[in-house]
């Protein structure tokens, strides 16, 4: 799917994408030559057909986590199928979490836990940030558009 | 003109295939068991294929397809085991002998049914395309690692099938599970019928319930007044991989998390030695045992 400026005749690039939590998703495409914007507006049941499809209008932010639709998707799933592997020894891994951070990442619900604790881990490791602490998660939420996590 | 838009949905959907593949090519051979037809056993014949091709030395995991209607992490015996999230995807646990496996039993809550997070109205719409993606995630952020034999028990329904098919276009074979009655036949016709069209190579009949057996019975009794699974055979042209005796003994073990499979010399051990004898011949998934 791809939208044409008909003025410019240029494939319109992808700008910005915006979830205002109701199930709507507003995707805004500007043409590159004439800079003119468009929005594409989706209702519940079209965004929700793009979630299924597992992919994300505007590219992925991160790639696609080990069973992330099944976990993000499943209602009334048990909270202790999944759990994480034995922590490396302190100051051995490449990043260590501060006990503010480690406080906060236990407040996610058990089934994503594993799966929000790589995404962040990640995004230190990018960075090369040694300390996950509240601040980085935030940050992390905000670059990577981690809304619905 | 560029065609790049900044989202580029067809790779998005093309890494998802390239996930699939790449998992599966550590693994020697694929088998799906199907039928199209519910209620005819392909669970219980997986379990304990499962358990006899382990027990022969086989590394064997099983996806547990039926997402609506699992029974196969209860039958392996799988159910206290805890799915572990590692730096290569999810680590599935193991159960009797030694298989390992993955079904939505293992995620939902105790007698939850089955339900995704989404608007009410219209659920038919993306219901379909959920429950693929599960069905790929299970296939590709598993961590199967090396695999003798993936067996992948297909919920009733044709179109079950042809999902399967979309992710797994060429699987090493199919098991088609049928029963006597004249019913079954009509609808496994129909999934054969699809098999084929979709250039499966390798199709095996396993006639489930093909009679009525005990541990002190020599020959099973009648069970179905049908003569399904020959005449399944006959209008196919496919061969009759293996005839199951129902043994309520044996299903009792199955449904309590201990599949025998091969394990005895009785009607029910002989059928599953019969079954995974020809499944190592007939789809090569590793050197058939000495």
């Amino acid at each position: 799917m791809k939208f044409v400026c008909l003025t410019c005749d240029e494939v319109m690039a992808f700008a910005e994408r915006q979830l205002p939590g109701d199930g709507t998703l507003t995707a805004i495409f500007t043409c590159p030559a004439c800079e003119r914007e468009m929005a594409l507006l989706t209702n519940p049941m079209e965004t929700q057909l793009v979630t299924s499809l597992g992919v994300e209008i505007g590219g992925r932010t991160v790639p696609q986590q080990p069973m992330e639709q099944t976990r993000m998707g499943l209602d009334s799933p048990r909270e202790d199928a999944f759990e994480a592997p034995a922590e490396p020894p302190a100051g051995s891994g490449p990043v260590t979490w501060s006990a503010e951070a480690i406080e906060r990442l236990e407040n996610v619900p058990r089934f994503v836990r594993g799966m929000v604790k790589r995404i962040y881990a990640e995004y230190a490791m990018e960075r090369e940030l040694q300390v996950i602490t509240p601040e980085v998660m935030d940050r992390a939420r905000s670059d990577l558009g981690l809304e619905g996590m | 003109m560029s065609h790049a838009t900044g989202s580029e949905l067809l790779e998005q959907v093309l890494g998802q295939r390239a996930r699939v593949s790449a998992r599966l090519d550590t693994i020697g051979a694929t088998i799906a068991i199907a039928s199209g037809k519910g209620g005819v056993g392909k669970s219980a014949v997986t379990a304990n294929l499962a358990v006899s091709l382990a027990r022969r030395g086989a590394r064997v995991g099983v996806v547990d397809a039926d997402l609506n209607g699992p029974s196969l992490g209860r039958m392996l015996g799988l159910l206290g085991g805890r799915l572990v999230d590692g730096p290569d995807g999810v680590v599935p646990p193991a159960g009797a002998s030694g298989v390992l496996g993955i079904s939505t039993e293992l995620l939902l809550k105790e007698a939850a049914p089955l339900r995704w997070k989404g608007p009410d109205s219209d659920r038919f719409v993306w219901l379909g395309l959920t429950e693929t993606a599960v069905l790929r995630e299970f296939l590709s952020d598993v961590v199967w690692g090396e695999l003798d034999y993936l067996l992948i028990d297909i919920p009733p329904g044709t179109d079950k099938i042809g999902r399967f098919l979309d992710l797994v276009p060429k699987p090493e074979g199919v098991l088609v599970v049928t029963i006597p009655s004249e019913v079954a036949l009509s609808v496994v016709s129909r999934s054969v019928a699809l098999l084929r069209d979709a250039g499966v190579e390798s199709i095996g009949i396993v006639g489930n319930m093909s009679g009525y057996a005990s541990p002190d019975t020599e020959q099973p009794l009648p069970l179905f007044s049908g003569d399904g699974i020959r005449r399944l055979t006959e209008s196919t042209g496919l061969d009759l991989w293996a005839e199951i005796p129902f043994d309520p003994v044996m299903g009792a073990r199955t449904d309590g998390g201990d599949p025998p499979g091969a394990s005895d010399d009785f009607l029910f051990g002989k059928a599953f030695r019969a079954l995974a004898d020809r499944v190592e011949r007939g789809v090569g998934g590793r050197e058939a045992a000495p």
